[in-house]
């Protein structure tokens, strides 16, 4: 008998983590770790969802996150090894070639 | 109605000589450019004398002749439009303008033959003669304005013809500015009269305001109309307070003084009186006003006259004076009298130009009456029509000035506006102008030369008579100095007065003027008498000073001392100007137009919102900082909007 | 009752593990933290009913993508976290951002649901492969193999951007002479 909104809540606590970290961390793999937890956070909300108006398309939507975050991962991952090997350092605040 | 009088071709060949010659007029040989510009003119003034047979046939109810040939304006129930009007007045004035325009030109062949910017000259003039016809023969007071405006314009241009000389521009800008001044006040009141009669063509507005009865004295729309077509006329025509143009103006080429600042613009503004006859006729009060102002510019500017030493200054003056006259006729209401002095002083006011111009031409330039002299022996054309000029001006009969003149002074006398503090302030100016120009004949042509050998025409080596295209202008205007009065012959002496009766219909409130009592005849002799007498004595006293005796001048002169000194310098006027208007505006543009607003506020404005840009732009500078992180921030702050923003949304 | 419990335990531990995953200076560390809240959220998709997520979610989530996140930590050898002075304009905004956007959602989602339910395994609302590969092979067919064709240039995309700079060539070499026609 858990209300509905305890999962949602949850779901929130999560993302607002998963964006503290995104700030916070100095480590680019640490960062793209944040955005999963948001990520995941926000799945949580999708079946949530999808279990109050008892329809499993929350539930397909979730299905295509994960695929979307996959991808996303594996492009970001080797994004960052090219980082890497030109700027020799995972520090975010190093990869500021843009700064006026 | 088949009576097509082609009018509008008298101003539009002048226009197309001077839009010929302007335009193309640079790579023209000399011929050419004389070419164009007398034909144009002499096509109009041929055409004129046509129009003037045709119009003398013309059936009673035909006359004035009017014409629209297109609209100009039309905003609701005002409406101008481009036509004629062409009366006994306008004919006569248009007779004058190209008449004697055409004789000037004739006489600028020669005498600009060795002036840079030939084909300049002649397309300003030309430009000059279309505007002064579009002036008279417009049929409502708006085009009249454009006309007003154009020969303004044509006047500034010509006196600043030779423009690479400081003083010729400056006389220029000075005519124009104070032009504008006295067009501010024509302007207003053109105002008034579409404000309150709707109209501005004389068809139309003339019938409406005679419907008005005559105001009593004092302030009235019809008098403050008056006025301010008055303050029109003392600039355009040089009376006080706005004369001051007018000496300066001699800057420019002679023909265009004889032309411009003798025979024609200046006349405008007597014209622009005798054709509002309708509202001075009732407002006693305006005319007494241009009676006053007439009379007083005749006697201020004769006084200044006497005392100048270069000869075109004495003839500026005398100008002025002349047009005192002709004001001062209109504020009597006698205008007839008014409009014939203009035609007599066109002729030997012209013809006193044209030959002064001989005599600085043959002199190779020079103006200073002291370094002339003896002339006579040497110039013999130019001084025997001089003479008739002076003659005439001087008011002696049976020339032409006698009998302009001794109408205006009659009827300042006699006519139920005027006084004999008219008369005798008229009557005092005409010994002060036989003197004043008898003063100038002496000085020019008796004597010896007093004159450096170098002042000799540095060309030729000697003093030589001016070449015939010179001349003959000079020789039909001493003809008509002298025959030219006849037409008004009055009828005291015997005369029919033919030109008062042909202008008549034009003043029909006037028309029962022309009946002269008998009883009147014997008073108008004697004031006749008198004024010959007056003449007659600035001529015995211009040869005691100036032929017999010639150290009394500079004794006398002593003797006035400060006086003397006041006169000469024309009393300060202009420097009075100068302290009191010029001064001022000039400190005032400077420092608050110039800099206060234009600099501080407008190109501030400017500069500061680029420098606002810049400021906005560099604060905005520091988003773009190259750090990730700060990015990330950004992003989650506008999220954390967006998200507020909704729930806001959803909570209302 | 039983829900609830499991709920609240399920819940600390992705909350721990999420802050540990904040807490940790060096990534290894922090990667295995988001693998416990990866199964703590597998665990509370099961008590969801999303039986086909829970299983997704630990062999994807957990058993690949973070795979890849421990291979590149450890390919790349970072070490641990120096302290270097971090972004302020993080630190100024970016708290009372997270606050502001955690707080704000918690309270809307909290309060303002007009359909307040309670999930309760006994609703028989199971989200079964079977019933979820109805929807997604009829109904959300096109998106499907859409993201089959996104996988691919994801793929493709991280071979690329992840080979050393000169090894890769266009395709086809550019001096094979063209085929000539036999006709």
């Amino acid at each position: 008998m858990v209300p509905i909104s305890y999962y949602l809540a949850l779901s929130a606590i999560l993302f607002a983590l998963g964006v503290v970290g995104f700030l916070i961390k100095r480590n680019l793999v640490t960062l793209f770790m944040s955005i999963e937890l948001m990520l995941n956070a926000v799945n949580l909300a999708f079946v949530a969802f999808a279990w109050q108006w008892k329809s499993l398309n929350g539930q397909v939507f979730v299905f295509f996150v994960m695929v979307v975050a996959a991808a996303e991962a594996a492009v970001g991952l080797a994004i960052i090894i090219a980082v890497f090997r030109t700027r020799e350092t995972l520090n975010v605040d190093r990869v500021n070639l843009l700064k006026l | 109605m088949s009576a097509h009088l082609h009018l509008w071709l008298i101003p539009l060949l002048p226009l197309a000589g001077a839009a010929i010659n302007g335009l193309l007029g640079r790579s023209f040989p000399k011929r050419v450019v004389a070419l164009v510009g007398n034909v144009s003119v002499g096509a109009a003034c041929a055409l004129a004398w046509w129009v003037f047979a045709r119009f003398l046939s013309l059936p009673h109810e035909m006359v004035p002749y009017v014409r629209d040939y297109a609209t100009w304006i039309r905003a609701g129930d005002f409406s101008v439009s481009y036509g004629v009007y062409l009366d006994q007045l306008s004919m006569v004035m248009v007779l004058i303008v190209t008449s004697v325009g055409f004789l000037i030109h004739i006489y600028s062949i020669g005498y600009m033959e060795h002036e840079g910017g030939y084909y300049r000259f002649f397309a300003y003039l030309n430009l000059f003669m279309f505007f002064m016809l579009t002036l008279v023969l417009a049929n409502n007071y708006l085009l009249m304005f454009i006309g007003w405006e154009g020969v303004g314009l044509a006047s500034y241009l010509l006196i600043g013809f030779f423009f690479l000389r400081d003083s010729a521009a400056s006389a220029g800008k000075k005519a124009f500015i104070v032009n504008r001044i006295g067009d501010f006040g024509f302007l207003i009141a053109l105002f008034l009269l579409i404000k309150h009669f709707g109209a501005l063509d004389f068809s139309r507005l003339f019938p409406a305001i005679s419907q008005f009865g005559v105001e009593s004295a004092g302030a009235g729309l019809l008098t403050t109309i008056g006025l301010l077509l008055m303050v029109g006329a003392c600039g355009k025509s040089a009376q006080l307070p706005l004369y001051v143009w007018l000496p300066d103006a001699m800057e420019g080429p002679t023909p265009v003084s004889a032309l411009i600042h003798a025979a024609t613009m200046v006349t405008a503004g007597v014209y622009m009186v005798a054709r509002s006859n309708v509202i001075f006729s009732r407002a006693p009060s305006a005319l007494l006003a241009v009676a006053i102002i007439g009379c007083l510019t005749a006697l201020f500017a004769a006084t200044i006259g006497i005392a100048q030493t270069d000869i075109k200054k004495v003839l500026a003056y005398s100008t002025i004076s002349q047009l005192g006259y002709m004001f001062l006729a209109c504020g009597v209401a006698a205008y007839p009298a008014g409009i014939f002095h203009l035609m007599t002083h066109a002729f030997f006011k012209g013809l006193l130009f044209l030959a002064a111009g001989s005599v600085i031409h043959s002199l190779g330039g020079e103006q200073d009456m002291r370094k002339m002299g003896g002339l006579r022996k040497h110039i013999p054309w130019t001084f025997w029509t001089m003479t008739a000029a002076t003659f005439a001006i001087a008011g002696l009969p049976p020339f032409a000035g006698f009998f302009s003149k001794d109408e205006i002074l009659w009827s300042a006398f006699s006519s139920e506006y005027g006084s004999w503090i008219f008369w005798a302030v008229g009557l005092l100016t005409a010994f002060l102008t036989s003197f004043y120009m008898f003063r100038l004949w002496f000085l020019t042509f008796f004597g010896e030369f007093r004159g450096e050998e170098g002042d000799d025409h540095g060309k030729h080596g000697h003093i030589h008579e001016s070449p015939m295209v010179m001349l003959i202008p000079l020789v039909v205007l001493a003809v008509l100095s002298v025959i030219g009065g006849w037409i008004g012959w009055p009828q005291t002496i015997g005369g029919t007065q033919r030109f008062d009766h042909f202008l008549a219909p034009v003043f029909s409130a006037h028309a029962e003027e022309t009946a002269v009592a008998a009883a009147e005849h014997s008073k108008e002799l004697l004031l006749a008498g008198i004024s010959v007498l007056a003449a007659l004595l600035g001529l015995f006293f211009a040869w005691l000073l100036y032929h017999r005796r010639r150290d009394l001048p500079g004794k006398i002169a002593a003797a006035l001392g400060g006086f003397y000194t006041a006169v000469r310098d024309k009393y300060y006027i202009d420097e009075g100007y100068a302290t009191a208007f010029v001064r001022p505006l000039i400190k005032g543009s400077t420092y608050i137009l110039w800099r206060g607003i234009d600099a501080g506020a407008i190109d501030a404005t400017a500069n500061e919102s680029a420098e606002g840009a810049e400021h906005v732009s560099d604060a905005l500078r520091h988003m773009q900082s190259g750090n990730v992180r700060s990015y990330a921030a950004w992003v989650a702050v506008g999220a954390a909007a967006v998200i507020a923003y909704m729930v806001y949304l959803g909570v209302r | 009752m039983l829900q609830l419990v499991l709920f609240l335990f399920f819940a600390v531990v992705a909350v721990a593990a999420a802050v540990n995953l904040l807490a940790q200076r060096h990534p290894i560390n922090s990667a295995l933290s988001l693998i416990v809240v990866m199964a703590s959220v597998a665990a509370l998709f099961l008590l969801m009913g999303a039986e086909f997520l829970a299983a997704i979610q630990v062999i994807v989530y957990a058993g690949a993508i973070m795979v890849l996140f421990v291979f590149v930590i450890m390919l790349l050898n970072a070490g641990e976290e120096p302290r270097t002075p971090g972004s302020r304009i993080a630190k100024l905004l970016g708290f009372p951002a997270v606050v502001v956007v955690a707080g704000l959602l918690a309270w809307t989602l909290l309060t303002r649901n007009p359909h307040p339910v309670n999930v309760d395994l006994a609703g028989h609302f199971v989200g079964s492969p079977t019933a979820i590969a109805q929807l997604l092979f009829r109904d959300f067919l096109l998106p499907f193999e859409v993201t089959s064709v996104l996988i691919l240039i994801a793929i493709m995309g991280a071979v690329v951007l992840a080979s050393p700079a000169g090894t890769t060539t266009g395709p086809g070499s550019p001096e094979r002479p063209p085929a000539k026609r036999e006709d």
